[in-house]
């Protein structure tokens, strides 16, 4: 089957769009990635910059919304193009959040730096940011190269992230419960380790995205839930 | 108003037509559902009108055409030689590309079929089919105070409407449409397709589009047709946003013709 439009115009338009989704998820995970080595090591050197260019991001997925609307007034997309411009407008949304949440990371990074006392007491997000960056880099490469089989890996992996934040919360309030004055620090890396969470379960929604793209339905099963940390009683974060 | 009622009101089974030698359908299986709008689509010269033709047997009028299989209304075989097939195109009425309405007065555009029917009693009886008629059609109110106006002096769209008013004025059970809306502007169009959509409570459409946008507006299913197959039918929803078939999806994305 020929895969080209008789309108080669509308083609550039669909290429253009992927390109603009590609290049926001590389920012995304970028941004992300900065934001993560600052943290770990401890440096604010970059937490400027890093929650400067978030408003790039913003700008970049206002664009994606605008140049959708366009094409959907324009062409009239059907089927699979109509599915690839509203999974562009969907992964836009979320890879602006994820770039939320790295902006929101760096703000917090810039506080425990100000006011962390013991480096014995340092908490560790780096195996678990580790594995989201790694799930972010997959669904983006699913997304690009429309593998759905490698978007739902990635789907499936998001219960690890599950448990590790869980782990990784229960170690955060021992470290609380132990007293000292370093509780308003050890509740920045409660809420650094939610926003890395969440942009596991934001690579998810990708995931999904991708595979509606290519099979035109959404996966049939629940994702699996794991994060005990947010359904136990009083810790709805 | 994706579900209505799942009772078949045309049946075709294996039909076949050719115009001479040449086949241009080949066995197409197709229910179509009573208080339905089903659209055909598919490139020019897939079948689509050929078939469409088959419901009312106007391909009979085609010297050299030969209608195969089986058509059905209501479970009567349309072919079937006791079929009188002036009644049955009453029963079936159709309304084609361009508006054709007789060059007479609309009152007796409009009253033209129920007089050589003889569904009219009397004068008072035409009277109110011919309103009833143009109020149906949507026509009404702009032509009430000059019904002895010719039909053709009408605009386009208002004449197309005429001609969906002379076609309903015989009570059919079915109503054929050969894009009816090809000629019409933009606000003419959605005037037809207001008016399927109210139409189809009473009867069963059928219609012929080569607008993708105006079979995903106007029908519950849409059968997709590609050199005399049937290559998918189903509901237009579905046919046009997760295709079964590459072929439907190529067609309906732009990238065959």
């Amino acid at each position: 089957m020929n895969d080209k439009h008789i309108v080669s115009s509308f083609d550039r338009d669909l290429a253009e769009l992927n390109q603009m989704v590609a290049r926001l998820g590389g920012m995304a995970e970028q941004q992300l990635g900065a934001a993560i080595e600052a943290l770990e090591n401890r440096s604010a050197d970059r937490l400027e910059t890093i929650i400067k260019t978030d408003q790039e991001l913003d700008e970049l997925e206002f664009t994606i919304n605008e140049r959708a609307i366009e094409v959907i007034a324009m062409r009239s997309p059907m089927a699979t193009d109509l599915r690839r411009i509203v999974a562009a407008l969907k992964v836009g949304a979320v890879l602006e959040r994820v770039g939320d949440y790295a902006k929101n990371i760096a703000k917090r990074t810039r506080v425990i730096i100000d006011e962390e006392r013991d480096p014995r007491d340092a908490i560790s997000v780096a195996r678990m940011a580790g594995e989201v960056q790694q799930m972010l880099n997959q669904v983006l490469d699913a997304y690009a190269t429309g593998n759905a089989e490698l978007a739902m890996e990635v789907w499936d992996r998001d219960q690890e992230v599950d448990q590790m934040h869980t782990s990784l919360y229960s170690e955060v309030l021992k470290k609380m419960s132990h007293g000292g004055d370093m509780a308003a620090v050890h509740s920045h890396f409660l809420f650094i380790a939610k926003n890395i969470e969440r942009i596991g379960d934001h690579t998810t929604t990708v995931a999904e995205q991708v595979y509606f793209l290519v099979h035109g339905v959404m996966p049939g099963d629940e994702r699996p839930k794991a994060d005990e940390a947010s359904s136990a009683p009083g810790t709805d974060l | 108003m994706n579900e209505t009622t799942q009772e078949v009101k045309i049946k075709a089974q294996g039909v076949t037509v050719h115009y001479g030698e040449a086949q241009a359908l080949h066995g197409i299986d197709l229910d179509l559902n009573a208080h339905e709008v089903t659209a055909l689509i598919g490139p020019s010269g897939c079948g689509k009108s050929t078939f469409l033709r088959c419901i009312n047997r106007m391909n009979d009028v085609i010297d050299g055409c030969r209608v195969g299989g089986l058509i059905a209304i209501d479970g009567q075989d349309v072919y079937d030689p006791a079929i009188d097939v002036v009644e049955l195109r009453a029963r079936v009425g159709m309304v084609f590309q361009k508006p054709n309405p007789f060059p007479k007065s609309i009152y007796d555009n409009v009253a033209y079929g129920p007089r050589i029917h003889g569904i009219a009693q009397n004068r008072s009886e035409l009277d109110n089919i011919v309103e009833t008629s143009l109020k149906r059609a949507g026509l009404w109110n702009e032509v009430k105070d000059r019904l002895g106006d010719s039909g053709t002096s009408l605009s386009g769209g208002q004449q197309q409407r005429l001609c969906i008013a002379r076609a309903i004025a015989v009570s059919p059970d079915v109503v054929l449409m050969d894009e009816p809306c090809s000629a019409l502007d933009p606000i003419a169009t959605a005037v037809i397709e207001e008016l399927m959509e109210e139409l189809r409570k009473d009867y069963t459409i059928v219609i012929v589009t080569h607008s993708m946008q105006q079979a995903a507006r106007i029908s519950q299913r849409t059968a997709y047709f590609h050199l005399g197959n049937l290559v998918e039918h189903g509901q237009t929803q579905a046919i046009f946003t997760n295709p079964a078939n590459s072929q439907t999806e190529a067609y309906i994305s732009g990238k065959i013709g």
